[in-house]
């Protein structure tokens, strides 16, 4: 079950043609792609396109209903090579997952998806994780679309362009052989807009259709000598093809087209930025009517050279505004206008720094500069004193996002920090998810993430008899299943490697909004344990409590000095908190207002004995575990308190108990709807505590 | 002038509903024939991390759709709110609120950070630091505490802050049409619109007077009184009054403070005697929020090691420290709402009588009093240092290897100001 529902959002997907549509970005796409009669949709989750997955699930029977298949993959990998059914079948299909990061992963699929060609559209629709709020490191995907030549759409981001988008990328792709990816960045997916939406659209050609009657032509598969034809292919017949699609279609758009003797050309996704940062100059209106020309790249890959030429040509100069780098559409620019001997200088990089996020502000300054040397009069505006901000350095601390509160994971890291004071310090390779979180105060533990699942296999040159210390992997069970079983586990066992990894099985794909996968209770249920021991590990221990500090710090001392060598595996199960929270709380709820027995724990730090020493925190940072003004007048240090968000997941108490910290935690049971005998024997216990509290 | 957009950032961290706020306002603006548009960029940062929501609305004119920046431009923002105090100077910080056009309102409570948290002692930012800055930085600074409001209120803090954004009239639009959007977003209504109700009181409660001063001197007396008994709390007050003579306000109050935590320090009796309290039960009782009719268990985690058990042995059974070593305490959950786990830490609480016997009673006095030595000492010739010797005990805190890791601290820290070990 994932962490937002969309059940009642989704039924803005059966809005008909010429209705006004309201809402996200990625509900947008969903339209789209129903508006577009596909036959099935794939994906991976990851920011920021989850919700997209989640939409889709919540989806579902509408999907359903049109003849749609839905397809969680197992990875981005999987997810690309469902493109396949587009290969000899005119079946209109979609892909999403997370870019770059997703689309690395995918790109073995991809590449041969983009070497054969397709007959039925294929759309791969990528959420740009770059700039502000990325969790990945910062490249483009732009890289994929040149290397296997597919074609790539930057749409303004609108919703209404967004979806043309969608629609005329399937287009696109049977119009030319090709699987087209539609890049959305960050805020677009998130976007809240409105439209004129469409009819959905039921597949003429179905994928029954298709099992029913098996078709296949060798010319297609990726295999000597057809590949040598694709490469022709793609060059000779695959790229004119597209071209004149685009053209014919008018993807590419351009404003106020001579206004100017200079001119702006960007890509689609940096529209809304550049029209306000040109209304913050005083040379467009709140409406995009502009006094630059400009020229927007709705697709940015393949470049039109005619369309470019035209603009440029009797310009003095065009500025490219093209994010992040290598500046590829820039390089690309210089070879089209220098082959066709146009002198049109071009700015890009020079004008606006080679790396980093074009925030509005980056713009701003970028097209001042080059206006400034074309029409130095143009821009009336005096350039504003830049924002004076008070020095708050010291006092505005960074905010980094960090376990939930009672999160199963936390008492894994507080465990190894106790293992660590006993054996020292070991070299610790983690993975994706949440519990790379591990790497920031407090816990302070981690040294590489080598990608998704695969944690264990960024530990494996660490494997040497000249040493007895072991290192330590750390895999979540979104990684295992992704990969991780096969990169990690079965590597470290065909290597005999003698080291240790912690499996965080806490039965969701967590980080990116509690989706399931195959060892979720409310899905498939598979056993991480199993599978471990299926290729060949034999020292295995599962803790199936991970808020059990001693016994987990117990186990990591054992896996890391017992004299057994070879591979040994931790699985840490406890559940999500979110997840149960979610589903805990409202049968509480329930159970409560239906008269029933209900207890409710939660923990608490007595003021008095408190002495402001905070290791406790030190050794587990849950949110709920925070300080306040000491009410004592003697000390002035603050004291630890819980926070009445504590769900009562036992840690603090554990801790205490495991790192002999202090006598001032407490743990109430809070207890509606107690029985007869209950109520009695807490009266009396009552009556005989109050005697002996008076003679005190 | 040109029109433009109004344009409104929200600064709230994972899971504090900022997400549900700009989902109102979007809709609030919508049904006033506004055209609206919201961003975010949550990703992991839902983690409890900072995350800023955009929104940007303009009339629906015949001059057709406006184009919309998908983020906030510093020094172009209409209107800030903040969901915490730091938040709000992370707004500064990025330029969002200036003095010409922004509107800033913040809540005035503080969520620790990690930094602030796990500090040993106190790692607290100055709040007054960052209200300062707000009150420079912003057009109008409209501060309350919204987290409070809103819980008086029985919702959250997203409901209290619309309805301060309704109260500061920055809006187009009438406080009913804000109500209508919270009752259109369906969840929680009633309490909501309470919030909203008391978000929207302009004549906020005043921010509290500080506390009076708490007499040191007389509060020492108290505690020792009832820590030990009446003969220990007046040798507290011989121990003071050399001190007297100095004439030093400072250097008194804290002599006074340190003397009086260090002669109340933490034994096994000591919190026994604090667990067991009335007045505590009360405290647990009325932070668990028990209600009517429900019934609450308080159990203590408890870890008593060899050490603390020999603590409190009379002296005289000096010899015998070793043999406790022996025992492995583990740790141990007594539910002091029942007569027997009452009567385990009644029992030990009972033993206060003894403690003028015990080991450790006979090792922090000589203690105490070669640190007394130390500050008089000092007074006579620095009184800065003097000072700073009075407050040096604040390293000692904590209970087993945290406390002695302390008092080793304060030993050190000791011998390096006066050139001499104190043991």
């Amino acid at each position: 079950m994932a962490e937002r529902s969309f059940k009642t959002e989704v039924g803005k997907l059966r809005l008909g043609a010429g209705e006004l549509f309201r809402g996200e970005g990625i509900l947008a796409v969903t339209k789209a792609l129903l508006q577009s009669g596909v036959s099935y949709i794939a994906g991976y989750q990851g920011a920021p396109i989850s919700h997209l997955m989640d939409v889709l699930t919540d989806a579902n029977d509408i999907l359903q209903e049109l003849g749609i298949h839905l397809e969680h993959s197992a990875s981005e990998a999987a997810a690309a090579a469902a493109l396949a059914a587009s290969v000899h079948y005119r079946l209109r299909g979609a892909v999403t997952f997370k870019s770059t990061v997703g689309t690395n992963v995918a790109s073995d699929a991809l590449a041969n998806l983009a070497s054969g060609g397709v007959t039925g559209g294929a759309l791969i629709i990528v959420g740009e994780d770059y700039g502000e709020g990325s969790s990945i490191m910062q490249e483009r995907t732009h890289a994929f679309a040149m290397k296997s030549q597919m074609w790539l759409l930057d749409p303004r981001p609108n919703l209404p362009s967004i979806v043309r988008a969608v629609e005329q990328g399937f287009a696109l792709s049977e119009a030319s052989h090709t699987p087209v990816m539609l890049q959305l960045r960050v805020r677009a997916c998130h976007v809240h807009g409105r439209f004129i939406a469409g009819d959905n659209v039921r597949a003429v050609f179905s994928l029954a259709h298709a099992m029913e009657r098996p078709a296949r032509d060798v010319n297609r598969i990726v295999l000597p000598p057809a590949t040598y034809l694709h490469e022709q292919e793609k060059i000779r017949t695959r790229w004119p093809a597209a071209q004149q699609f685009i053209r014919r279609h008018a993807l590419n758009e351009t404003f106020a087209a001579d206004s100017q003797d200079f001119g702006i050309i960007l890509q689609g996704g940096m529209y809304n930025t550049t029209v306000r940062a040109l209304e913050l100059l005083g040379l467009a209106t709140p409406f995009g009517e502009s006094q630059v020309p400009l020229s927007v790249l709705n697709v940015t890959y393949p470049l039109m050279e005619d369309e470019v030429l035209r603009f440029c040509s009797g310009k003095r100069a065009v500025l490219l505004i093209e994010e992040g780098q290598p500046d590829f559409i820039e390089q690309n620019l210089h070879a089209i206008l220098r082959k066709a001997g146009i002198a049109t200088t071009l700015h890009g990089k020079d004008l606006l720094p080679m790396a980093g996020e074009y925030t509005a502000l980056v713009v701003v300054n970028g097209i001042r500069r080059f206006v400034d040397l074309y029409a130095p009069r143009l821009i009336a505006r005096p350039k504003p004193a830049p924002v004076v901000v008070p020095s708050l350095e010291g006092v505005v601390h960074p905010r980094p996002p960090s376990f939930c509160t009672g999160c199963p994971e936390r008492p894994i890291f507080t465990a190894m920090k106790l293992v660590e004071r006993e054996l020292g310090e070991h070299h610790v390779s983690c993975d994706i998810g949440c519990h790379l979180f591990s790497i920031l105060p407090p816990f302070n533990i981690g040294a590489t993430t080598m990608g998704y699942g695969l944690g264990w296999a960024g530990a494996s040159a660490f494997s040497t008899p000249e040493t007895s210390k072991r290192t330590i992997s750390i895999m979540g069970d979104g990684g295992f299943w992704h990969n991780g079983l096969t990169s990690g586990v079965g590597n470290a066992v065909f290597n005999r490697n003698d080291s240790l990894l912690v499996v965080v099985d806490n039965g969701y794909s967590a980080a990116t909004g509690g989706q399931d996968i195959p060892s979720s209770q409310s899905a498939t249920c598979l056993s991480i344990a199993d599978a471990v021991r299926g290729v060949g590990v034999k020292w295995v221990r599962s803790i199936t409590r991970t808020y059990n500090v001693a016994r987990m710090r117990d186990t990591l001392r054992e896996a890391l000095t017992t004299h057994e060598k070879g591979p040994k595996v931790i699985v840490a199960q406890s559940e999500c908190m979110l997840n149960r929270q979610r589903r805990e709380r409202p049968a509480l709820e329930k159970r409560a207002n239906a008269g029933q027995r209900v207890v409710r724990e939660r923990f608490g730090v007595d003021a008095d004995t408190c002495t402001g020493d905070h290791s406790c925190i030190r050794l587990s940072g849950c949110p709920s575990l925070t300080i306040a003004p000491n009410p004592d007048p003697l000390r002035k240090d603050p004291v630890a308190t819980v926070l009445d968000s504590c769900v009562g997941c036992g840690l603090c108490g554990e801790v205490a108990h495991a790192a002999v910290l202090c006598p001032s935690f407490y743990r109430v049971a809070i207890i509606t709807h107690p029985g007869a005998w209950e109520r009695l024997r807490t009266r009396v216990a009552g009556a005989v505590i109050s005697l002996l509290q008076r003679s005190a | 002038m040109q029109p433009r957009a109004i344009t409104l950032a929200i600064l709230a961290m994972g899971g504090e509903g900022g997400g549900v706020l700009a989902d109102w306002i979007v809709d609030l603006a919508e049904h006033s024939r506004y055209y609206a548009q919201s961003t975010s960029v949550p990703g992991v940062a839902q983690r409890t991390g900072s995350t800023i929501y955009y929104v940007e609305l303009f009339p629906e004119t015949a001059a057709g759709e406006p184009v919309f920046a998908l983020m906030p431009v510093p020094g172009e923002v209409d209107i800030v709110i903040a969901s915490e105090l730091m938040e709000a100077g992370r707004a500064i910080q990025r330029g969002l609120v200036t003095p010409e056009r922004t509107v800033l309102i913040a809540s005035t409570h503080r969520v620790y950070t990690m930094t602030e948290r796990t500090a040993a002692g106190d790692g607290r930012v100055d709040s007054d630091v960052l209200l300062a800055a707000c009150h420079g930085s912003a057009a109008r600074f409209v501060p309350a505490d919204f987290a409070a409001i809103a819980q008086q209120a029985g919702s959250v803090i997203s409901a209290a802050l619309f309805g301060a954004l309704a109260s500061t009239g920055t809006l187009p639009f009438e406080r009913a049409a804000f109500e209508e959007a919270v009752r259109r977003g369906g969840v929680g209504v009633e309490r909501s619109l309470a919030a909203f109700a008391a978000g929207f009181q302009t004549d906020r409660v005043a921010p509290k007077e500080p506390l009076p001063l708490p007499d040191i001197v007389a509060t020492g007396v108290r505690r020792l009184t009832e820590y030990q008994d009446e003969p220990y709390a007046r040798l507290y007050l011989e121990r003071l009054a050399p001190f007297r003579a100095w004439n030093d306000a400072v250097l008194l109050e804290e002599t006074a403070r340190y003397l009086a935590l260090w002669m109340s320090y933490e034994d096994a009796i000591r919190v026994a005697q604090l667990k067991i309290r009335r007045e505590r039960f009360a405290r647990v009782r009325q932070e668990s929020c028990v209600g009517p009719g429900q019934i609450l268990h308080i159990h203590e985690f408890l870890h008593p090691r060899a050490q603390e058990i020999a603590d409190i042995l009379p002296a005289w059974l000096g010899w015998a420290r070793p043999l406790f070593s022996l025992v492995s305490g583990e740790g141990k959950i007594v539910r002091t709402t029942s007569i027997l786990g009452f009567l385990q830490l009644y029992a030990i609480a009972c033993l206060r009588p003894f403690r003028r016997g015990s080991v450790r009673f006979q090792r922090e006095q000589k203690r105490i009093e070669e640190w007394l030595a130390l500050v008089q000492a000092a007074a006579r010739e620095d009184r800065t240092l003097a000072r700073e010797l009075a407050e040096s005990p604040r390293l000692l805190k904590g209970y087993g290897d945290t406390y002695e890791k302390g008092r080793q601290e304060f030993e050190a820290w000791i011998a390096a100001k006066t050139n001499r070990p104190v043991e």
